[in-house]
């Protein structure tokens, strides 16, 4: 406890509260994850090797991935309109689609799998004209792509809402004086002070897109190869009692999504630095 | 600083932008083709992508009428699945409240090294794929876990079981409270704390008489997402839940068995409650927000 005996404070109850938190983030997170790391070494690196290079996981993880980032893309570029219209113009409805962006944080990611399957099967609402026009979504990669698009909504248009709500209004009036076009001064100087926060948007809906399961297997179809998750080849291998590779398939999408958080982190600290000079 | 907090916090945008605006139209405005294409897009792409999914839930719920939207509710599996998730929301609420509490008082009210480790360790299970969220637990309990032939020895059942349920939907709603109370703490500081204890308040009178008045909305706003997510979560619950119909499934769980047979009326109808439980919380979120601005000591 000497360790981490508080400095200044007089206030009493430190040991029990950090006693506590230390206890039960320990038994809840870190045992069970270190558990997972300790299981994955009871394979050799072989075994581990060729359990992630089969042709199935192979599949699973670039298209987690491959998709995942595809519709982070997609959630860049309609996050900044977004996020732009929202802080910048007056139109009606204009606060009720501010707060409908967080639905996708909100609404059970079953209940968004079941939905936007039965939008975009051959009969829904959006999948009978798209039909017409000779594009199968539901139960194709393309569905996928669609789910993912759709939880990752929020990210980027709830870390950029208040860096561009912050904006000093002066800068972009500096350089309208000094003659700059619009288009100049959005380039070159609005989206280079959003950069940090579009960044740490685009990494967050990475990360949730690629663990997402709920949103996206009702949609997905499921096809071996074709248009199966990782997260669900995880699921199959456990329902086949393959534990050694459900085990090493989470390692993978694990350490991935740690390197992700360092690079967050990073970003953050990049944002504070740019937003204190 | 706080990812998902960031994200979870609705800016206010109202007031201050539209004061600017209207003071300075000129120099920041973009013609009105752009305007005009801009807001047509974020309307279009919100509404296709959110609104239009929300909406065909209930469209689908009452597909077949009123009459039998209350019948699938009131089959008995169905109620079987809401006590279970109220059950399960209630201890995973419970556990992560008395921890949340904990961890914010350790971190927000004293200084000591590590504290942004710590931060990090307690978002965790943010970042971990709700699959992989239920795998550990598979691990640990399983047959072929490390505690599998113990538990098996002493006849106690934690996997496909409430215990398992729980514990799995404890860690993904693990962040919650913590995340909603730490920056609310650290803003308000121990000043008042500090005078309480000077004038011979003990600690837990200090902490119910001082502190917790302070953070009562930023406590309720933890317990409102915990609660939302814990009634919601899928992936980790599908994994260590085994499925026993009106014995192991959840209210998420049921409407995937339901759509799977095909009974869409009685798996949208499932689905219509947990998206009214979203439409509340939303609504609550926005509301709790202002009070918890209130509580936010200024500077200016």
């Amino acid at each position: 406890m000497s360790v981490l005996a508080p400095r200044r404070s007089t206030l009493p109850g430190f040991g029990l509260t950090m006693g506590l938190t230390l206890t039960w983030l320990s038994l809840i997170v870190l045992i069970p994850l270190a558990g997972l790391f300790v299981r994955s070494t009871d394979l050799s690196l072989v075994q581990f090797w060729d359990i992630v290079t089969s042709r199935r996981t192979l599949s699973a993880l670039k298209i987690s991935f491959g998709l995942s980032f595809a519709a982070a893309c997609v959630n860049l570029v309609m996050g900044t309109i977004v996020v732009w219209a929202l802080v910048r113009y007056r139109f009606p409805g204009r606060r009720l689609f501010d707060a409908i962006v967080d639905v996708p944080f909100a609404l059970p990611t079953a209940v968004a799998g079941v939905a936007l399957t039965a939008l975009f099967a051959q009969k829904g609402w959006l999948g009978a004209p798209l039909a017409a026009a000779g594009i199968k979504v539901a139960f194709t990669p393309l569905g996928i792509f669609i789910a993912m698009i759709f939880i990752g909504i929020p990210f980027v248009v709830r870390t950029v809402q208040p860096v561009l709500i912050d904006l000093d209004p002066e800068i972009e009036e500096a350089a309208a004086s000094l003659g700059a076009s619009r288009w100049h001064i959005v380039t070159k100087v609005i989206l280079p002070s959003l950069t940090p926060a579009l960044l740490t948007g685009f990494a967050l809906a990475f990360a949730r897109a690629v663990g997402e399961y709920g949103s996206v297997i009702f949609i997905a179809g499921n096809l071996p190869n074709v248009s199966e998750i990782a997260p669900l080849l995880i699921v199959i291998r456990l329902s086949e009692f393959r534990y050694a590779d459900a085990t090493a398939i989470a390692v993978v999408m694990l350490v991935v999504a740690f390197v992700i958080i360092f690079a967050v982190n990073r970003l953050q600290r990049w944002a504070q630095a740019q937003a204190s000079t | 600083m706080s990812i998902e907090m960031t994200l979870q916090r609705t800016p206010d945008t109202s007031a201050r932008s539209l004061a600017e605006s209207a003071a300075r139209r000129d120099p920041r405005a973009e013609p009105t083709v752009v305007r005009y294409a801009i807001i047509t897009l974020a309307v279009g792409f919100l509404s296709i992508f959110v609104v239009l999914p929300l909406v065909v839930v209930f469209v689908e719920a009452f597909g077949k009428g009123i009459a039998a939207y209350f019948s699938a509710l009131a089959d008995p599996e169905a109620w079987s699945a809401i006590r279970l998730t109220l059950g399960v929301a209630a201890v995973s609420v419970g556990t992560n409240l008395v921890f949340g509490l904990a961890a914010a008082w350790a971190i927000a009210k004293f200084d000591f090294p590590g504290k942004t480790f710590l931060i990090t360790l307690i978002d965790l299970p943010f970042s971990v794929s709700p699959v992989i969220s239920g795998l550990v637990f598979v691990l640990l309990f399983g047959a072929q876990g490390f505690f599998g032939p113990w538990l098996q020895a002493h006849d106690l059942q934690i996997l496909f079981a409430f215990p398992g349920i729980a514990l799995a939907t404890i860690f993904v709603t693990f962040p919650f409270v913590a995340r909603a109370l730490i920056p609310l703490m650290q803003e308000q500081g121990t000043q008042e704390e500090e005078a309480a204890i000077s004038l011979g308040a003990s600690g837990l009178q200090t902490f119910f008489r001082v502190t917790l008045p302070n953070i009562k909305w930023g406590v309720l706003y933890g317990v409102l997402l915990c609660n939302a997510r814990a009634m919601g979560e899928f992936g980790a619950v599908s994994v260590v839940s085994g499925h026993v119909r009106g014995e192991t499934n959840t209210m998420p769980l049921l409407v995937e068995i339901l759509y799977n047979e095909y009974q869409m009326v009685a798996s949208f109808a499932i689905a219509s409650l947990l998206a009214m439980l979203a439409l509340i919380t939303l609504i609550a979120k926005t509301i709790l927000e202002r009070n918890i601005d209130g509580d936010m000591p200024h500077d200016d």
